[in-house]
């Protein structure tokens, strides 16, 4: 198997942690939602909303970062409107979430075909690579950590530090408070509202900024629905990875390797018919969560709406 | 309604369940808003929004069912809300773990903190919940029915808790509706009756019989008046029986039980000891590991619950609410839960309305239900009338066995009267009764014999004289 050589494998690694990129800032943002105990299946709209938004920016301005940042905005902003619906006005929370999705999808879909496409704008550049001085001559771990563009050095970093926010700091144990015991938070003196708005424009911030990665660091475009439901499979990772933002990483890994070997694997000729290796990710989601559902536990409180007495 | 309490004080609040006790001491401390009155801190009228403003004033509250988040640690719930961190928001979670350690040492209330609260026991968590308190400054602290879940020896130990911080000046308010516990603890109590201050004494000036009757309004009897039984024949058997809990662990570890015709056998034990799967098991909602279930002479262990029902088992399950009821259904259709589908209840396929509603109201006349009609919601009743509905479709079916869990919690002293005089008539005329009950006092006034349940196993069975309520404590904190 030639496609197998050493050159190989370092590539498929770079190209899995690449990959992993959006699935892991989804899955932190579902992390920060749902330890409060707000239930986010909205991610994947709001990654949708982020990668329009960002890309329609950096196109208006000619500037790829004043996109990423306006990506990052929209997914805030977006998260509002989910914190508004399901926190304060008690909305099912997998409603209010399936109604941002099929918004996101509607309205980057008309926006981008009113507008951009007949635009014929050139879009913009796509984020630039930067090569860390000194690591990024590592033998392996060169090539695969530090040899990436903005996003992705953003989600290693992001890992740890919604690690540290969640586990370590006093905004933490309040959110994890939240999320277990809302009347309890409240009667330790902790606003409950307040918390929970919060970790949901967090998550959006978060979700925002892996919508950049695929309309501004991996292609330079909008394609319609180009999440391609990255946002679901970042729930999953987020399960898998039992609401801990290491172990979320760890699962979309997982799930970034298969598709990264899928695509490999297609360029490598073997004769597996291309739709089966797309098929990859999605039927890897679907054989873990089965193993992993009921084994994890979710914050007790999670997708309760919280009335005060 | 007035109330003073004083400083250097135990205030008794005694009432029954809805008499308005925890809504007062919710207003107190800002998690209910007031219509009117005002509240007075050491003479100063007191503006109290939300728990910030009562925590500020320095007064705790220890809820009846605990505040307390069960995943985390003893520390991380204690110093929630008023955290010990760095400036950068870190948490410096030795730190606090020293001031907890030194706080709860100091008022003998010694708890490790670094335990996660859900692997403690009910006493140790309210520990942790008056240690949290006491950390926030509280110098008033509410205690909520606070031996709801304690075992006598537990109980004894709250009450020196409370008498040594009332010796170092702070007060405490007691709420509870258990008669021998305001006489044990209090300085003064005061008596609410629908929302009123109906008296206030010292437990010097009153007894037990005249408290009962200022808090129920009429004159009540303490004890449930019971002949001795004639049991006959086992017709419940259980033996052996292995049952895992939701996590799989070992919840009822190799119990053997027998019921007798004419004899209520109780199963006393702290809640969490094995209870629910217990009575889970018996009933075909859980299925066992290993063991049998003898029902009439019949092995009934793998039968489906309908089928156990249909041979004589009879339930008043613990959570009526959840298991007992639909509560959006008519009276009616509650009455007739379990053989809606049987003549005369029904005709094939089609409901006999007629049917149903004329015995619904034989039922509720012979029951004594409280309700407009039969057509009546059954969530719109109060709790007493809602177990009367549940106990009259389970006894009008004249079961062999009839298995009730927790039936009188949560109802007010008429409900109790007639729930334990039902008990007592059915043994009478030959109902085997297995009552499981966390309330003490409810085993002891009415059970011929008590099992007591530790940790998944039947570590005592007393008859007769040997029915103690101190060797019974001490069973069930696995202390004998």
């Amino acid at each position: 198997m030639e496609f197998l050589s050493h050159q190989d494998v370092v590539g498929l690694l770079a190209q899995t942690l690449v990959t992993a990129t959006p699935l892991t800032l989804a899955a932190l943002g579902g992390i920060m939602c749902e330890r409060s105990g707000v239930v986010n299946i909205a991610l994947e709209g709001i990654m949708l909303t982020g990668a329009f938004v960002g890309y329609a920016v950096a196109l208006a301005t000619h500037n790829v970062w004043l996109g990423v940042l306006a990506a990052v905005v929209a997914g805030m902003l977006i998260a509002t409107l989910h914190a508004a619906l399901s926190v304060s006005l008690m909305v099912d929370q997998i409603v209010s979430g399936m109604v941002i999705n099929i918004l996101a999808v509607g309205i980057t879909g008309v926006f981008y075909r009113n507008y951009i496409e007949s635009s014929g704008l050139a879009g913009p550049d796509t984020l630039p690579h930067w090569n860390i001085p000194g690591l990024s001559a590592l033998p392996v771990l060169g090539r695969i950590f530090f040899q990436n563009q903005f996003v992705t050095y953003a989600m290693l970093i992001l890992i740890f530090a919604v690690h540290v926010v969640i586990f370590k700091t006093v905004w933490g144990l309040r959110t994890r408070a939240c999320g277990e015991n809302p009347a309890a938070a409240e009667t330790a003196g902790i606003n409950v509202y307040f918390v929970r708005y919060i970790n949901v424009i967090t998550s959006g911030a978060l979700a925002g900024l892996g919508g950049a990665y695929f309309s501004l660091q991996q292609i330079g475009n909008f394609l319609p629905n180009m999440t391609g439901g990255r946002g679901f499979i970042a729930l999953a990772a987020m399960i898998f990875g039992k609401w801990t933002p290491i172990g979320a990483f760890g699962a979309s890994q997982l799930f970034a390797f298969s598709d990264a070997l899928g695509s490999r694997l297609q360029i490598a000729n073997v004769h597996i018919p291309i739709q089966f290796l797309g098929m990859l990710p999605y039927l890897v989601t679907i054989v873990v969560l089965a193993g992993a559902m009921g084994r994890a536990v979710a914050p007790a409180a999670v997708g309760k709406p919280y009335r005060r007495s | 309604m007035d109330l003073v309490v004083e400083w250097g004080q135990v205030h008794a609040l005694l009432g029954e369940n809805g008499a308005g006790k925890s809504t007062l001491m919710n207003v107190v401390y800002g998690l209910v808003r007031r219509d009117a009155g005002e509240i007075l801190f050491n003479g100063q009228p007191a503006e109290i929004h939300g728990p910030q403003d009562a925590i500020r004033l320095g007064i705790g509250m220890v809820h009846q069912h605990f505040m307390l988040i069960p995943r985390l640690s003893v520390v991380e719930n204690i110093i929630l809300g008023r955290e010990i961190a760095n400036a950068a928001g870190v948490i410096e979670l030795d730190r606090a773990s020293r001031s907890v350690r030194e706080l709860s040492e100091r008022h003998g209330l010694a708890v490790e903190p670094r335990a996660r609260v859900q692997d403690l026991t009910v006493g140790l968590q309210q520990r942790v919940e008056i240690v949290k308190a006491l950390y926030r400054g509280a110098q008033v602290l509410i205690l909520d029915e606070p031996t709801a879940a304690l075992t006598p020896q537990e109980t004894d130990g709250l009450f020196e808790i409370v008498h040594s911080l009332t010796r170092e000046g702070n007060a405490v308010i007691f709420i509870t509706h258990k008669l021998g516990e305001v006489m044990a603890v209090a300085d003064r109590i005061t008596v609410m009756r629908r929302g009123k201050v109906v008296a206030s004494t010292k437990p010097a000036d009153t007894k037990p019989a005249e408290l009962a009757q200022m808090m129920v309004g009429r004159p009540v009897l303490l004890r449930v008046v019971r002949g001795p039984s004639h049991p006959g024949e086992a017709v419940l058997k259980v033996e052996d029986l292995v049952v895992q809990d939701d996590r799989r662990h070992l919840a009822v570890d190799g119990v053997s039980l027998e019921v007798r015709t004419g004899e209520i056998v109780g199963v006393a034990g702290v809640e969490g000891n094995g209870q629910n799967e217990l009575v889970e098991s018996i009933l075909g909602l859980r299925s066992a590991r290993g063991g049998r279930v003898i029902l009439n002479g019949r092995i009934i262990t793998h039968r489906s619950t309908r089928r156990r029902l249909q041979s004589g088992l009879g339930n008043v399950p613990a959570d009526r609410h959840r298991m007992g009821l639909v509560l959006e259904f008519p009276i009616a259709d509650n009455l007739v839960l379990s053989d809606y589908d049987q003549a005369p209840f029904a005709n094939g396929l089609v409901r006999r309305l007629r049917a149903i509603r004329s015995y619904a109201l034989r039922l509720m006349k012979a029951f004594d239900i409280r309700a407009q009609a039969p057509e009546q919601p059954v969530g719109s009743l109060s709790g007493g009338n809602q177990q009367k509905v549940i106990l009259a479709r389970e006894l009008a079916t004249q079961p062999k066995v009839l298995i009730a869990s927790q039936p009188t919690r949560g109802l007010d002293v008429g409900s109790i009267e007639f729930v334990h005089n039902r008990l007592v008539s059915q043994r009478d005329s030959g109902l085997a009764v297995l009552l499981v009950s966390s309330e003490l006092d409810e085993v002891l006034s009415l059970a011929d014999r008590v099992a007591v349940l530790y940790r998944g196993r039947i570590v005592a069975v007393l008859e007769g004289d040997a029915i103690d309520r101190e060797r019974i404590g001490l069973l069930m904190a696995g202390a004998a």
